[in-house]
């Protein structure tokens, strides 16, 4: 099976494991949004991401569930496209994030959910999330997309949707125990401890449509 | 002056010299090493290389004649201010000159030197010599006839002595030591008794100390970086934002051939265009002549222009750096370009569409060249130096911190480096591929300097072309922080908490790769590295040593009048320097001193200049430059420091360097 995140039930908790990456345009706070997860920290004034950076997480679903997300927060910049297949190859998991007060931001997010389900792990699970919920709850006329239209996308495109502000921090925790709720923790195998992320990994089927110079399993 | 560096240098035959018996000075001319005067036309082979011994020397004679009270009191102003016409006055000093046999005379140590004073533009004055006339320090003449001949010999062949000596042993250090020796002796000879009393209290002034209240020269340098608003969209605002745009010190511009703005440090499009399309013009039209423009001046502002391919790059400073360490400036910009896109690539996109918008392309990493630009600004001895600075460590610890790196070494790592707050702790390189300087300085300005990849908080994988190693293709750099006040483990994260502690405080694991799928493999390469620098100790090392930071001065030579110095080591291409603190803490005062060193540097490396020692007094400070084949030495001291105290420090600092060589300086690297 395809997800790669190896669980284990020692008595009666759970672990899994899971790789998950972050794409949509540059700027549109994919960074803040980790960084809110990961370390509960926003900034104002972020500099742009150079490259990938690559965090982990540990959430408790419930008592017994536990899950830790291996992060690849990438840049959005185009120039770093030819990159992301890297990235994305073996998820289990991804967020494409857009900002509320851009309406071109949903259009790329759209690319890359049309990009990830074409290209990534069959099974991957996707949520898209519309970022900077904070700057509209200030001043209503800023926003650019409803939140209906991109529900209704999301729903049609079969992805999780949440409004997010990595700032307020509203809905940050949900979509990422939303997302851990939805991956396949049943069919974990055994935890594969720290020896590697790499050692584990899944080996999905080439399947016809994938990137032919990604495919090697670094 | 047993103490001196001649003194400790005993294994080269004829180091030795006693300053204090002006009679026995002699013995070190046996070898014909010393010299005295030299012929005008016979001259740098041999005065290149000065080194430590010589300021033993000078400061010998000088305390030589001091006690025999030979000349006559004079006070110190209006001697030096006479330095330029010494060459042409008859008697004096130029005796010497013409007279190279000149034996028994104690006299003036020396000089068949051409001095002349030169008025820096902020009111300061450098004495130096001039290429013409070379001479060497008599201080060693004092002595035997016997010691004439060989003497008299050497200075007729110059270049014989230099080819029979090493460039290691004594030759270099004895030779060129007249520079200093006749600039820096008969000043203070002249001092009178009372001018001495009166300079020995104020020896304690610091450089910059008094406010000068007439000098304008860094008024509102505070607000050099401070942002300046876009102009708004009915543009009410565009004159204030005018007014702050010409307040800044500092402006890099660059834009294509086309004239599409690129980059601009301060002001947005709405400010700059206008002025990017008069740069244009007027860049174009030289270039249409087929006579590049290369700089002009306006007013005390000084315009820099450097064409690479497509690109115009523009620096305007009023800060009084030199055409050569502006257009090095721009030169580093345009490799962070390179870094971002690769040489190819730009070309592409030139060639495809002259009139490509770059800032498309390049976005994200206008950031990366606002630090860069901004680390000029506030003057960087690193990038003044083109010199790389490591942090201090034992030479036994850096060896296990090497090993430790090869030892973990995997296949597919290209270059291994450790850096703490952007000094060296340890490189580890394939044996043909050294790393060049500018390539680590996007590094370090991408990782210390800016705060992106930092304030991710994680684990890094960036693509990046270093120009130097390959301008044609990428590299992949991971990159991990710790923090050197973070004792703790913290397990599976290993990130630094982002804004919590400064640049300084920043250890950070670099491992290069070709491969970009390369990421796991040189994450788990950190991981055994740390861990096993963690149980070998070396990490509790490199933490203490980032912790305890640079020495001061004081630290090194206990009690000298120097308050700061730059040393570069030429064949490391490595500098060593000590703290800021505590006489120049903060962004003025660390502006002022670079001013200075920048003053300095390029008086030493002016084209056709052979300078090689200048000594320069100005209101504030007093400064002494020394270039060498070994070395480039700074340093600056209080405007009322003595020339020998100068020379003294100096002399004790080079001493120090030499000691530690092998801890300040990464000698060698590790090699796989």
């Amino acid at each position: 099976m395809a997800a790669r995140g190896p669980g284990s039930r020692a008595g009666n908790s759970r672990f899994a494991q899971f790789k998950l990456v972050l794409l949509g345009e540059s700027a549109v706070g994919k960074s803040s949004l980790v960084l809110r997860f990961v370390k509960d920290q926003f900034d104002d004034y972020r500099e742009s991401t150079i490259g990938a950076a690559f965090l982990t997480q540990t959430i408790s679903l419930d008592d017994s569930t536990t899950v830790k997300f291996e992060i690849w927060d990438t840049a959005g910049q185009e120039r770093y496209k030819s990159l992301a297949p890297m990235y994305y190859r073996n998820a289990n998991c991804a967020v494409v994030v857009y900002d509320i007060t851009q309406a071109s931001s949903l259009d790329k997010a759209k690319a890359w959910v049309k990009e990830l389900q074409r290209q990534a792990n069959e099974n991957i699970i996707i949520a898209l999330a519309g970022n900077k919920l904070d700057l509209v709850t200030e001043q209503p006329d800023k926003r650019a997309i409803p939140a209906a239209d991109a529900e209704a996308y999301a729903r049609e495109a079969g992805l999780l949707f949440f409004e997010t502000s990595a700032k307020t921090s509203e809905n940050v925790k949900e979509l990422f125990t939303a997302i851990a709720k939805k991956l396949p923790l049943d069919q974990a195998g055994p935890r594969n401890p720290r020896s590697g992320p790499r050692a584990g990994v899944d080996l999905r089927p080439e399947a016809p449509g994938t990137q032919g110079a990604g495919a090697c399993s670094c | 002056m047993g103490s001196s560096p001649t003194a400790s240098r005993s294994s080269s035959n004829n180091c030795i010299r006693q300053p204090n018996a002006s009679g026995q000075a002699s013995q070190a001319d046996d070898h014909g090493n010393t010299t005295m005067t030299v012929g005008e036309d016979q001259m740098s082979a041999e005065e290149v290389e000065a080194p430590q011994e010589g300021m033993g020397a000078v400061k010998a004679t000088v305390e030589d004649r001091d006690d025999d009270g030979y000349r006559p009191p004079l006070p110190p102003r209006p001697n030096l201010s006479k330095t330029p016409e010494r060459p042409t006055t008859p008697g004096g000093l130029n005796t010497s000159h013409r007279r190279p046999s000149l034996l028994s005379k104690p006299t003036t140590a020396v000089s068949s030197i051409d001095i002349q004073t030169l008025s820096f533009p902020d009111g300061s004055r450098g004495t130096f010599s001039t290429p013409a006339s070379r001479s060497v320090s008599e201080s060693a003449a004092l002595d035997t006839p016997g010691s004439m001949t060989p003497k008299g010999k050497h200075s007729q062949n110059g270049s014989e002595g230099d080819d029979t000596t090493s460039l290691m042993s004594y030759a270099p250090t004895m030779k060129g030591t007249g520079d200093l020796a006749s600039l820096l002796n008969d000043d203070i000879n002249a001092q009178s008794p009372a001018w001495r009393l009166l300079s020995s209290k104020a020896d304690t002034v610091n450089p910059f100390e008094a406010i000068d209240y007439e000098n304008t020269s860094l008024l509102n340098f505070e607000n050099e970086f401070n942002e300046i608003a876009p102009v708004d969209s009915k543009g009410g605002n565009e004159e204030e934002l005018l007014t702050q745009f010409k307040a800044k010190y500092k402006h890099y511009l660059c834009l294509s051939s086309a004239g599409k703005p690129i980059y601009s440090r301060h002001g947005d499009q709405n400010l700059i265009n206008g002025y990017i399309g008069i740069i244009q013009t007027l860049i174009s039209f030289y270039e249409g002549s087929k006579d590049p423009l290369h700089g002009f001046t306006a007013g005390g502002t000084r315009f820099v222009i450097f064409i690479a391919g497509p690109l115009y790059f523009v620096a305007i400073s009023r800060l009084g750096e030199s055409d050569a360490q502006l257009r090095s400036q721009l030169e580093a910009l345009y490799m962070q370009i390179l870094s971002t896109l690769t040489l190819p690539t730009l070309t592409h996109l030139f060639s495809n569409r002259p009139n490509t918008d770059l800032r498309r392309p390049l976005e994200g990493t206008e950031t990366l060249l606002s630090s860069l630009a901004d680390t000029f600004t506030k003057g960087s001895p690193s990038a003044l130096l083109s010199a790389l600075e490591c942090l201090k460590l034992r030479k036994s610890q850096r060896y296990v911190i090497n090993n430790t790196l090869l030892k973990a070494r995997t296949e597919k790592l290209l270059y291994g480096l450790i850096v703490a707050g952007g000094r060296l702790v340890s490189v580890v390189r394939p044996k043909r591929h050294s790393l060049h300087p500018s390539d680590l300085q996007l590094i370090f300005n991408m990782l210390f300097e800016a705060g992106g990849v930092k304030a991710g908080g994680g684990e890094n994988w960036i693509p990046l072309c270093l120009p130097g190693f390959n301008n044609r293709g990428y590299l992949y750099m991971y990159v991990s922080f710790l923090s050197a006040y973070d004792d703790g483990q913290d397990g599976e994260e290993r990130p630094s908490t982002p804004g919590s502690s400064a640049r300084e405080d920043e250890i950070a694991v670099l491992l290069i790769s070709a491969e970009k799928e390369s990421f796991y493999e040189l994450k788990q390469m950190r991981d055994d590295v740390v861990s096993q620098l963690e149980k070998n100790g070396s990490m509790d090392i490199i933490k203490a040593a980032v912790r305890q930071g640079r020495p001061s001065t004081a630290d090194i030579v206990p009690g000298t009048q120097l308050r700061h110095f730059l040393y570069k080591s030429r064949a490391n291409v490595q500098y060593t320097m000590p703290s800021f603190n505590p006489y120049f803490n903060g962004l003025l005062p660390q502006r002022r001193l670079m001013n200075l060193y920048n003053n300095l540097h390029a008086q030493i490396h002016a084209k056709h200049s052979h300078l090689k020692v200048l000594h320069s007094v100005s209101r504030d400070s007093v400064s002494l430059a020394w270039s060498t084949p070994l070395f480039e030495f700074y340093c600056v001291a209080g405007p009322n420091a003595s020339r020998a105290s100068i020379a003294h420090g100096a002399n004790k600092v080079i001493q120090w360097v030499k000691r530690e060589e092998e801890r300040v300086f990464i000698i060698g690297g590790a090699v796989f």
